[in-house]
């Protein structure tokens, strides 16, 4: 019996696949390369399988982590490449190990967030974002479970931002967020230049996972 | 196309069906293929890829060298909005290509409410809808499925339909097509040749004419084409394709789990029922190529749940050695096995036991029709004994909950028939009380009636759908019939069982009417959120037609029917005799006990029932 860490990407097509569509999707990659995941015990068995931080459909990823069971002395190392043969398209799996920290280590995601302007990155714009960004706090509206709307300040889940960079038609946001107890949304920093930059309001706005950090700022693994 | 898709995609409900990318999902190289063959379902993805049939022609066409199949499905309300305002056509969701450049464009049809869905389809393409103002070879638009036994309403839309199964047909069709390509044939040349090919419905080339009253006088075809356009079917299953490996979407459909197709045709004849009697004969799989199949599909998938799938399930022969063949593998997988389409006579509760670990949902049951009477008159051939026995053993074997599922409106109906519906119910409930192993969970009997629609190809074709009216009086008569606290009952809805009828036996004459109606907004009408009948009726009165002269007549034997054209195999003669046995309240022995003489077996060469 092995605990074993999927570490995988979810790209392209792939990125429209919700949470609970990929949870069913990787019990059947799974089951298509023959390997038996540990079920629960009870009336309704279930494969013991859970994704470390759910990640918003639209966002696409490097970095997704699968944590799982497995019956037998499965042949790990190997994993990855076997998997590939049955995914749909847009997810790889890139490495599999036995998971070093736990799931609760996980703190901060780096993440990249491009704001997109069809006619062309405004004047001041980059600038504009980067005061906003860095400033002393950040509060947006957000609807908590209850679905009221409330003021969040989400500046304290910025962990670093990297100066920001202009290229044609786009701004681009390297960025560390906190991942858990609270995390961040990458996507709610274009949210606020929405809200206090709405001069410099992109036309569209694509987020990207790179990499999952432990507490220590490394690579979580 | 998938930049612009990336922008709307985010605005949409469940994105993930307008992506493709499935695992399984076939991609070719376009340089490397001559035909392309867009593949529409005129419904959502969900329910497209649900179906089985859809599935099957996928896999032909694209294991057919040199022809890349890819879909394409209906796109939801909000979906269509921002395409259309982003000036996306429809596109294929393989390639991502626009459906409109593609060699081919097919419909799977499998009821008559998704044709204002292919009209929309049509018009996302950026094509014009009627066949005559798409004057190039190119796209081709043809259609199939079982309402195309009857495609006279979407005649001036389609080019061709294909008449009947489609697994030789529709490559027979695609070689052609790559012939008259290669050759640069003209669309009216290609029209004539394909014409000539068993199985092949070119509306274009046959003349109605009418009397003053509305009624047909002469169907006539032109430039050779054939008078009877007769059925295709697969002679043995054994041989035929299976989709052992199939798409298997990333999101949920209807019916997520593997189909496996035990036999196709039915052996009962129920006189409703048109699939009963254009999918004759019946033909079996083997047992030992259904438990083949069913591990491939469920290795190749990484399903944990598969169905049995026909029209019938408990009427195949060695249904428990199948299951038992099945049961090792599928044990190990935590596999469940489903049967859906159980008589309540030969319903075994052994077998579901043996299926159903675990959760015991629901049982559903369709006696069809409240008295014997009446049950007799359809053909039916379940008794009241029948139900009740099959009741006694899943009430004490734990079920809790039955679902009845009857038809108001059916031929010879009188009110006695009716409230027969609330006996049975009644009846349901002493059963329950009697035998129930656990009553602590209570009962919960669902009783639900839908409007009959009188189909073509079927005893009842000649029959009339009885009024609006008289439908709603017969849903009060047994709505303030059922009294008993457990038992819930649901009718359907009249407004589209109503149109449903109309264009079930209707003429080329109402393409007029479809087209109105699809201007008028109409465009997926087999969901209720969005069908209004009114849109219809207006459609009616401006194209000069009456509805109810579709609906609610009741035509004579020797009328031309606007479908006479087509043969399913199954005579007109052997229709009729059903027809006045109904009458009588007299049944018809199955297939199995009895060959009843219906003509099908003229495509087997004399004997038809097998297995």
């Amino acid at each position: 019996m092995a605990k074993l860490r999927l570490f995988f990407r979810k790209e392209g097509r792939a990125v429209y696949i919700s949470h609970l569509d990929l949870l069913r999707t990787f019990q059947r990659v799974f089951l298509r390369q023959g390997l038996v995941l540990k079920h629960s015990q009870g009336f309704h068995p279930h494969p013991i399988i859970s994704f470390a931080l759910p990640l918003p459909v639209g966002q696409s990823s490097r970095c997704e982590i699968l944590d799982f069971e497995a019956d037998g002395g499965a042949d790990w190392r190997s994993l990855p490449e076997k998997l590939n043969d049955f995914m749909p398209d847009g997810i790889r799996a890139v490495k599999c190990c036995v998971p070093v920290k736990p799931v609760r280590d996980l703190a901060a995601l780096s993440c990249q967030v491009e704001l997109l302007y069809d006619g062309g990155v405004p004047e001041g714009a980059a600038k504009a974002v980067a005061e906003l960004l860095n400033g002393e706090s950040l509060v947006i509206q957000k609807r908590t479970k209850r679905k009221a709307l409330a003021d969040v300040d989400i500046r304290p889940m910025l962990l670093r931002l990297q100066p920001i960079a202009e290229e044609a038609g786009c701004l681009r946001l390297l960025a560390d967020t906190a991942a858990q107890n609270p995390g961040l949304n990458p996507a709610l920093l274009a949210g606020a230049v929405e809200r206090y930059l709405p001069q410099f309001a992109p036309d569209f706005v694509r987020v990207q996972r790179l990499e999952a950090l432990d507490t220590d700022g490394n690579i979580f693994q | 196309m998938y930049n612009k898709l990336e922008r709307i995609l985010p605005r949409v409900q469940k994105p993930a069906r307008y992506v493709g990318g499935e695992y399984n999902a076939v991609m070719k190289d376009k340089a490397s293929v001559d035909v392309r063959f867009a593949f529409c379902f005129p419904d959502t993805y969900e329910i497209g890829m649900s179906n089985l049939g859809f599935r099957i022609l996928y896999g032909v066409m694209n294991n057919m060298p040199g022809v890349w199949c890819e879909r394409a499905f209906a796109p939801w309300p909000d979906m269509e909005e921002e395409m259309r305002k982003a000036a996306i056509p429809l596109y294929a969701l393989e390639s991502g290509d626009p459906v409109g450049d593609f060699d081919i464009i097919g419909f799977s049809v499998g009821y008559e409410m998704a044709y204002t869905a292919m009209l929309n389809m049509l018009d996302l393409s950026g094509l014009p809808l009627r066949s005559e103002q798409r004057t190039s070879l190119a796209p081709l638009v043809v259609a199939g499925g079982t309402a195309m036994y009857n495609a006279e309403p979407v005649a001036d839309f389609i080019d061709m339909a294909l008449i009947g199964e489609g697994e030789e047909l529709v490559p027979a069709v695609i070689e052609l097509y790559r012939k008259a390509k290669a050759e640069q044939w003209d669309k009216q040349a290609f029209l004539r040749a394909a014409a000539q090919i068993q199985g092949v419905y070119v509306p274009s080339l046959y003349t109605v004419s009418y009397y003053d009253s509305g009624v047909i006088q002469s169907i006539t075809p032109q430039d050779g084409a054939p008078e009877k356009v007769v059925k295709r079917v697969v002679h043995n299953m054994d041989k035929s394709y299976f989709p052992a490996k199939t798409i298997v979407p990333s999101t949920e459909i209807v019916h997520d789990r593997v189909t496996l197709e035990v036999f196709r045709g039915c052996i009962r004849g129920c006189r409703f029922c048109q699939a009963g009697y254009v999918y004759r004969p019946v033909r079996c799989r083997s047992k030992d190529q259904l438990v083949q199949y069913g591990q491939e599909a469920l290795q190749d998938s990484g399903y944990q749940e598969m169905t049995l799938s026909s029209l019938s399930t408990s009427d195949y022969p060695q249904l428990v050695e199948l299951c038992d063949g099945l049961q090792d593998f599928c044990g190990q997988r935590h596999v469940n096995l489903s049967l859906p389409s159980l008589r309540a006579d030969n319903f075994s509760m052994e077998l579901m036991q043996r299926l159903q670990r675990g959760r015991k949902a629901g049982l559903t049951f369709a006696p069809e029709a409240g008295t014997q009477r009446l049950r007799d008159a359809i053909n039916k051939n379940v008794t009241e004994e029948d139900l009740t026995e099959s009741l006694k053993t899943a009430f004490s074997g734990g079920w809790s909950a039955v679902k009845l599922y009857f038809m108001l409106g059916l031929p010879t109906e009188t009110d006695e028939d009716v409230l027969g519906i609330a006996e049975m119910a009644n009846r349901a409930v002493h059963t329950w009380r009697e035998y129930a192993s656990n009553k602590n969970r209570g009962l919960r009997v669902t009783v639900s009636t839908s409007w009959f629609v009188p189909k073509p190809f079927t005893a009842f074709q000649w029959e009339p759908q009885i009024t609006m009216e008289e439908y709603e009086r017969r849903v009060k008569l047994l709505r303030q019939a059922i009294t008993a606290k457990a038992v819930t009952y649901n009718w359907h809805d009249g407004d589209a069982s109503f149109l449903e009828a109309v264009l079930a036996r209707g003429d080329r004459r109402l393409g007029r009417a479809l087209e109105a109606a699809y201007r008028k907004g109409a465009k997926l009408d087999a969901w209720s959120d969005f069908f209004d009948l009114r849109r219809w009726l207006d459609a009616f009165a401006e194209c000069g037609l009456d509805p109810a002269f579709y609906a609610c007549r009741e035509r004579s034997r020797d009328e031309v029917l606007p479908w006479s054209m087509i043969s399913c195999h199954v005579s007109d003669d052997f229709l009729w005799r059903q027809r006045e046995l109904a009458h009588q309240s007299v049944t018809t022995p199955d297939c199995r006990t009895q060959c009843g003489g219906c003509g099908a077996n003229a495509v087997e060469g004399g004997e038809c029932y097998h297995g």
